[in-house]
């Protein structure tokens, strides 16, 4: 079982790169008034059938050979439902696909958001041939980040040489930090 | 707060080096499994150690990818470290500590972790 909301969005965002996506969207917004904590992950790979997204929260589904279960998410549906929050997932095949979990911010059962920096730094890291942006919002304050500026900047300088990894990772932590003043969500 | 002009002052900084990279193609590769049975079991930290490790390190030539559910959920973490030339090692059940002694005995001195070799008996 997975233990951050963080992870569950590595975990959800490993379908878009299996998916064959060129630009997986990441917001993450929470709002203290609504008492919400909004997750959206959104792709442009090769989508579901109909069949597929009718059956993709049934954990004996997968479209994996090796095994008969898939959790990843079923587990991130649960969490979120448990909040008193919802989940919604939208796709068409050949288009992209759009995973949307609401939790319930105040919620005790709400698991805590975790090391977002790391997920999103991970992902970026891991898969340069992918854009990525990532919104992250808090009440009224928000930041973006849209790795196709880092690679207009950079040019054929790979995302994982040691000082641009240093620096994405500041750069996400440090906004994050601008944003929400350190709440820890 | 940071901003895209240090980024340009990096990236100008690398050019020279760019060179050295592309060699990597025939390099040490760090695999580590990020599949939700992974990632559930820790992956993330572990990653992130390698990451970080072999930057902190400077060790070239090694880069760091991911993988899938190899079908061993139940030794999650799971890392495999490829080095031409050399057979596969596959570590099991690894943590962010074990993975700096990893870089340390393995990728620095050379000599395989034996303790944290995956044991499928």
């Amino acid at each position: 079982m997975m233990t951050e909301i963080s992870l569950n969005i590595l975990d959800i965002a490993q379908n878009s790169v299996r998916a064959g996506a060129k630009l997986i969207k990441i917001c993450v917004y929470a709002d203290r008034k609504k008492d919400k904590l909004t997750v959206i992950i959104e792709d442009n790979g090769s989508g579901m059938t109909k069949e597929q997204l009718e059956s993709v929260t049934d954990p004996f589904f997968t479209t994996r050979t090796t095994r008969k279960v898939g959790l990843g998410v079923s587990f991130y549906k649960l969490a979120a439902e448990n909040t008193g929050g919802t989940f919604r997932i939208d796709s068409e095949f050949g288009k992209g696909t759009t995973v949307e979990a609401v939790f319930g911010l105040s919620h005790i059962d709400r698991m805590p958001l975790g090391d977002i920096t790391a997920t999103i730094h991970s992902l970026i890291i891991l898969n340069q041939n992918i854009d990525f942006i990532y919104i992250y919002q808090f009440d009224e304050k928000s930041f973006t980040v849209d790795t196709r500026e880092f690679s207009a900047v950079l040019g054929d300088v790979p995302f994982d040489t040691p000082e641009v990894s240093k620096f994405i990772h500041d750069y996400l932590s440090e906004n994050k930090t601008e944003v929400d003043g350190g709440v820890i969500l | 707060m940071k901003s895209l002009a240090e980024l340009k002052a990096i990236k100008d900084k690398m050019q020279n080096q760019v060179g050295v990279r592309l060699e990597n193609e025939c390099g040490t590769r760090i695999v580590v499994g990020m599949a939700t049975c992974g990632i559930a079991a820790g992956a993330r930290p572990v990653l992130n150690a390698f990451v970080n490790g072999v930057a902190d390190k400077k060790l070239e030539n090694i880069t760091v990818t991911q993988t899938g559910c190899i079908g061993l959920c139940q030794y999650e973490p799971i890392v495999e470290i490829h080095e031409p030339g050399k057979e596969k090692v596959t570590y099991a059940k690894m943590t962010a500590e074990k993975a700096m002694e990893v870089i340390e005995q393995h990728l620095v001195r050379g000599q395989v972790v034996k303790e944290y070799l995956i044991d499928l008996k």
